[in-house]
Parts: structure tokens; C-alpha cells; sequence
């Protein structure tokens, strides 16, 4: 069958008055015969041909009859002509600032939230902060010790390879030590929790919109900001310094189990090495960047969650934006600290 | 509370003396560039079961919205007892959303709560009750809609129709003087929407509150409704107000005499010519 445009050119070509289906031979059909007629006849209307289609099957008529008993709409067809490129560029930067304004927005609620909860009148569960407390501390603490001591371990492998040309194998110690209390604990923590706990808290609040359920709670006269935010960022800040002080123990024991095991130091002295070398400055430094990461992930997933759209498919998106978002602030944080803490000397 | 209420009600159609207490003024509704609705003007009486209805897609739920300020109008305005909802300040919004019971399409019960917690979240957070009185309370309303028992179940672990029935017991948690539904008894069958629809008119009578219905089911719309809007897609505003069943059998419109006596489905060009 040839298609509706080559028909089209033919019959613009010679416009015929009439134009009469014969469809005797015709012994099965189906949609595409339809989609080709349907296509003719729009095509036949517009250049005022009249048609007969009495010749068609009744099945085919019926079916014709109902495609066209209702007029296009016009208003609903959108506009498919593709934008040029600097057009595109253009409309994506305005919807970046828009989404940073909003971003500007979510955090100005969020601390409106805050007060409120300082001054005691924010309004959330005890048994939500509970959940979630459980849900980013101690349901995390099993990946987080597999990835932090294979964290220590492969600094302690990564600085062996240079020492021992030196034969300052000891000094893996200081570097493993330092390295994971300083930034390694804090930053491998917060990467494990944009991934687990923020994609969470994006698919949670996304969910929770796509079904009204925030909705429900605006209408009650209660604050999603502080019903569902409140409780999942206090638990996120209050659970990251404690991860990342677990997880700077267990990547030191990755680190000493390399020494002991591969560089033949003896464990105390190495246990030693690293007491030494460590500061507390450096403590304090790597727990309270993995505070200020934890309130970073958990305002990137609320705040994904709650741009999400009414669909399945927008929960997907804002999950994975969520992490990405996270990821991003946490290594731009991280810059930030390092340039911080250089220059305060720490 | 009120005896013999079925049959009082349905044969309502005089207009009560008083004043209206929901108003609806030149409402516009429109997202972004789109305008969706423009001049919507309606009031609605204490007591009423106000009908939204029209097409699927014309914004009948958006309009809903609106009047429980989940959407803000691009102009025009919303006043309940004369107090403009529209413009209130945050505080005293707060203070009317208390008087509201919403019941959304889908439920929107908060699945990480058992029925019972989430009819008394918010007698938690709005009384000064009890645990033990709040508990009583929450199996009360749940026993209002017949989920007697199930208080300790999860949303998820319920049908569709019980999940309707038990967003209707936290709607009505904490006595609402509006309460607004909307489509109760899409996606239920036949049976069970009749149950829901006697179940609303015996709610009204008892609680003395405005329902205002997002609905396009006739049987509801008749047996529940004595007012009603009627929302037209093609001419952007609405082309009828009043009690479905008179507007049934008098309207001067022909698109809505159609829709309420499904006979538009046979002759849409019909309708479409005369909305042109």
C-alpha cells in the first residue's frame, strides 16, 4: 500500500472532484488501513475533494466515523517545532536559576522550620525522628565499615609503594591515620549516604507527593517542611559525625591490618605511630564537616523529593538527582574546607 | 442527630435563608501562560452538597484545589463566612484549613501510619485529648465508615474502597464545617459508591457541614447533590449553576441537559457546533 504523502502528492498534482473507494476485493483489514484512510481524508477535507466512502466495509466506516465524530482540538496540540540551539541554551539557563531561586526558597522554609522547632512549636513526630535516626545510623553501619576499611586499606597500599623505596614504611601509619580522620571517614561516609539515605528521602517525599499525601498534610494545617524535613535532617546531622568517627576507627584497622599484614610493622607500633600523628584538631575537623555534609544530603533529598512531579517515572529522576545534587555539594564543601582549614591552620 | 434525614434531603432544592458560606468570586485558575478556567462566581449554602462537575479534564479538581488553597488563583477570590481565604496571612489560613476535611482521590493516606494513627494525627496535633480519648475517637470515626477493626492495619494492606472510606474518617477527624471529596466514588463499584453516597448525605446531616463533590457520576450527583457548578473545556468558565436535577430537566443548555442525561455521547459534533 503506498503511503498517505505519495497519494497526497498525486492527487494535489490533478485535484480530482471526487474521489470513490472501492474496496470489493479487499478480503482483511485492519488499523493501518484505518490510519491510512483517516490521513486521506483530513488531507481531502482541507483541499474541499469530496469522498464516497460507501464502498468501504462497514467495520471501516464505524471506526472512520468515530475517529472523526470529534474535531482536533487545536489548543492541544503542542508546539513540536524544535527550538534552536541558542533558544534551548537560553530556556535551560532561566530554568536553572528558576530551580536555584527555588532552592533559595527551600532552604528559607527549612530554617523557618527551625525556629519554629527551636522555640518549640514545630510540629513532628518523636516516633519519625526515631525511624529515621535508626534508618542513617545504625542500619547504615555495615556498609559503611566495608567501604571504610577498604578505604584504609588502599591508602595504606597507595602510600606503601613510596615509602618503602624510603624505608619509611612506619609513616603509612601517619598517612592512613590522618588522611582518614581529616577527610577520607567524612567524605567516604557522606558518598555512602547521598547514595543510600538520600535517594531514600527523594523517593520517600516524592512518593509521598505523587500520592497527595503532603497535600493531606497542608490542608490539616500541618507543615510538610516540618512534619517530614525537620525530622529526616535533625536525624541525617545528629548520625553522620558518629559514622564518620566509626568509620575513621574501622579505616584505621584497615590500614594497621595491611601494616601488620603486608608491611611486617608490629601492630603496636603502628597503633603508636598513629596515636601520634593524630591531632585533635583533625578530629574535630573531620566530625564537623560530616555534620555539615549530613544537613548537605538531607537538604539535597528533601528538597529533590519535593520538586518531584506527579509521576512514577519524576520519583526516579528526583532519586537520582538527589544523589547527584548531594555528591556535588559535598565534594564543593570539601574544597571549601580544605581551602578553610589552610587558612585557619588546622 | 436529625431523624428521617435521606428523605428530607433529597427533595431538596429551595435555596435556605442565610448567608452562603462558601463564596466563589471571578475566580481565574491558570498555570503560567495556560488559563484553564476564567470568571468562576458561585456561592454555597451551610449545609449544601455542592456538585463540581463537567468533562474529564475540564478542572473540576483543580477548582478543588483552589478552595483548599493548594493552588493559588491567578485572580479572584475565595471567602468562607465573608473571611477571604485567598489573601489570609499564613496564621490565619492555618486557622480555616482546621475547618476543612479533605478527602482526595486516591486516599493519600499516610502509608508509613496504621488507620488508626492517621485519623489521630491530627486530633494530635490540633486537641489538647488524651492518648486514651484520641484512640477512642480515631476507632469511632473509623467505625463511622465501617472499618471497625481495622485500626491497626496498614493503607497498604486494605482495598481501594476501604482506603476511600478510611481518608473519609480522617477527614472528618476533627468535625469540619467544610468537607470536601474529590471523586469519593471513582474506581468503586456500584454498590459500594451507593454505600459512600448515603454514607456522605448521613456525614452532612450529623456534622451540620458544607460537602463540596468533585464528581461525573450521575447516579452520585442526583442522589447526593442540591447545588452544583457546571465547568464547559471548550468555553473556558462555567455555563451552569444550580441543583443538578432541576438544571436535568430545565436547563436552557443544551451541552448540560446532555451531560446529565448521557445523551451526549451519541451526537458529539452537535455539542461541539453549538459550543462554537
Amino acid at each position: 500500500m503506498p503511503g498517505a504523502g505519495e497519494i497526497d502528492q498525486k492527487i494535489a498534482a490533478h485535484p480530482p472532484r471526487l474521489i470513490v473507494y472501492d474496496a470489493r476485493e479487499l478480503s482483511a483489514w485492519d488499523s493501518s488501513l484505518i490510519s491510512f484512510l483517516f490521513e486521506l481524508g483530513e488531507f481531502v477535507r482541507e483541499h474541499k475533494i469530496e469522498q464516497d466512502r460507501s464502498g468501504l466495509p462497514a467495520g471501516v466506516q464505524r471506526l472512520l466515523a468515530l475517529a472523526e465524530s470529534v474535531p482536533e482540538r487545536k489548543a492541544a496540540r503542542t508546539d513540536t517545532v524544535s527550538a534552536m540551539f541558542i533558544d534551548r541554551v537560553g530556556a535551560s539557563t532561566i530554568a536553572y536559576a528558576a530551580s536555584f531561586a527555588d532552592f533559595l526558597g527551600f532552604l528559607g522554609s527549612l530554617s523557618i522550620a527551625f525556629g519554629r522547632m527551636l522555640s518549640g512549636r514545630a510540629r513532628f513526630r518523636g516516633s519519625d525522628l526515631f525511624e529515621a535516626l535508626q534508618q542513617c545510623g545504625a542500619n547504615a553501619l555495615v556498609i559503611v565499615a566495608l567501604i571504610s576499611y577498604l578505604v584504609g586499606v588502599i591508602l595504606a597500599f597507595m602510600g606503601a609503594v613510596q615509602l618503602q623505596q624510603f624505608g619509611a614504611s612506619i609513616y603509612v601509619a601517619d598517612l592512613v591515620g590522618i588522611g582518614m580522620v581529616r577527610d577520607m571517614g567524612a567524605m567516604m561516609t557522606a558518598i555512602i549516604m547521598a547514595g543510600r539515605t538520600g535517594a531514600a528521602f527523594a523517593a520517600q517525599l516524592g512518593t509521598m507527593k505523587v500520592t497527595q499525601e503532603t497535600d493531606a498534610l497542608t490542608t490539616m494545617g500541618i507543615s510538610p517542611m516540618e512534619f517530614l524535613v525537620l525530622p529526616r535532617t535533625i536525624a541525617l546531622v545528629m548520625m553522620m559525625p558518629l559514622l564518620c568517627l566509626y568509620s575513621d576507627l574501622i579505616g584505621i584497622m584497615g590500614g594497621a591490618s595491611v601494616g601488620a599484614g603486608v608491611l611486617n610493622l608490629s601492630l603496636t607500633v603502628y597503633l603508636k605511630e598513629t596515636i601520634a600523628a593524630l591531632t585533635l584538631g583533625g578530629f574535630l575537623g573531620g566530625l564537623v564537616k560530616s555534620a555539615v555534609y549530613g544537613a548537605l544530603i538531607a537538604v539535597a533529598g528533601c528538597w529533590r523529593g519535593f520538586q518531584c512531579a506527579r509521576s512514577s517515572s519524576a520519583v526516579g529522576d528526583a532519586a537520582t538527582e538527589a544523589v547527584v545534587t548531594g555528591i556535588v555539594m559535598i565534594v564543593a564543601a570539601c574544597g571549601i574546607f580544605a581551602v578553610l582549614f589552610h587558612i585557619l591552620g588546622i | 442527630m436529625v431523624p428521617g434525614k435521606e428523605s428530607t434531603i433529597r427533595t431538596e432544592s429551595v435555596p435556605k435563608p442565610g448567608a452562603p458560606h462558601i463564596e466563589v468570586r471571578n475566580l481565574t485558575m491558570a498555570f503560567g501562560n495556560f488559563v484553564l478556567m476564567r470568571e468562576l462566581s458561585f456561592n454555597i449554602r451551610h449545609g449544601d452538597v455542592f456538585i463540581i462537575m463537567g468533562a474529564s479534564g475540564c478542572g473540576k479538581s483543580t477548582l478543588l484545589n483552589h478552595m483548599i488553597g493548594l493552588n493559588e488563583p491567578a485572580t479572584g477570590e475565595i471567602l468562607y463566612d465573608g473571611f477571604d481565604f485567598t489573601g489570609a496571612g499564613p496564621v490565619s489560613r492555618e486557622r480555616m484549613l482546621r475547618r476543612f476535611g479533605v478527602l482526595y482521590q486516591s486516599g493519600a493516606l499516610w502509608s508509613s501510619m496504621t488507620l488508626a494513627e492517621n485519623v489521630a494525627l491530627p486530633l494530635g496535633e490540633f486537641t489538647d485529648l488524651s492518648r486514651s480519648e484520641i484512640r477512642n475517637l480515631a476507632s469511632l470515626k473509623l467505625a463511622l465508615v465501617g472499618l471497625r477493626g481495622f485500626e491497626d492495619h496498614y493503607p497498604s494492606e486494605i482495598s481501594g474502597g476501604m482506603q476511600k472510606r478510611a481518608g473519609l474518617a480522617r477527614a472528618i477527624a476533627l468535625d469540619p464545617e467544610a468537607l470536601f471529596l474529590d471523586e469519593p466514588s471513582a474506581g468503586l463499584d456500584p454498590l459500594s459508591s451507593r454505600l459512600l453516597d448515603d454514607l456522605i448525605l448521613q456525614l452532612r446531616d450529623s456534622l451540620g457541614a458544607t460537602v463540596v463533590v468533585v464528581s461525573h457520576e450521575l447516579a452520585s450527583i442526583f442522589t447526593i447533590g442540591n447545588n452544583s457548578v457546571f465547568l464547559d473545556v471548550d468555553s473556558g468558565t462555567q455555563i451552569a449553576v444550580g441543583d443538578p436535577k432541576y438544571l436535568r430537566d430545565h436547563s436552557g443548555d443544551p451541552r448540560v441537559r446532555k451531560f446529565l442525561t448521557r445523551d451526549g455521547s451519541a451526537a458529539p459534533e452537535k455539542i461541539d457546533g453549538q459550543a462554537r
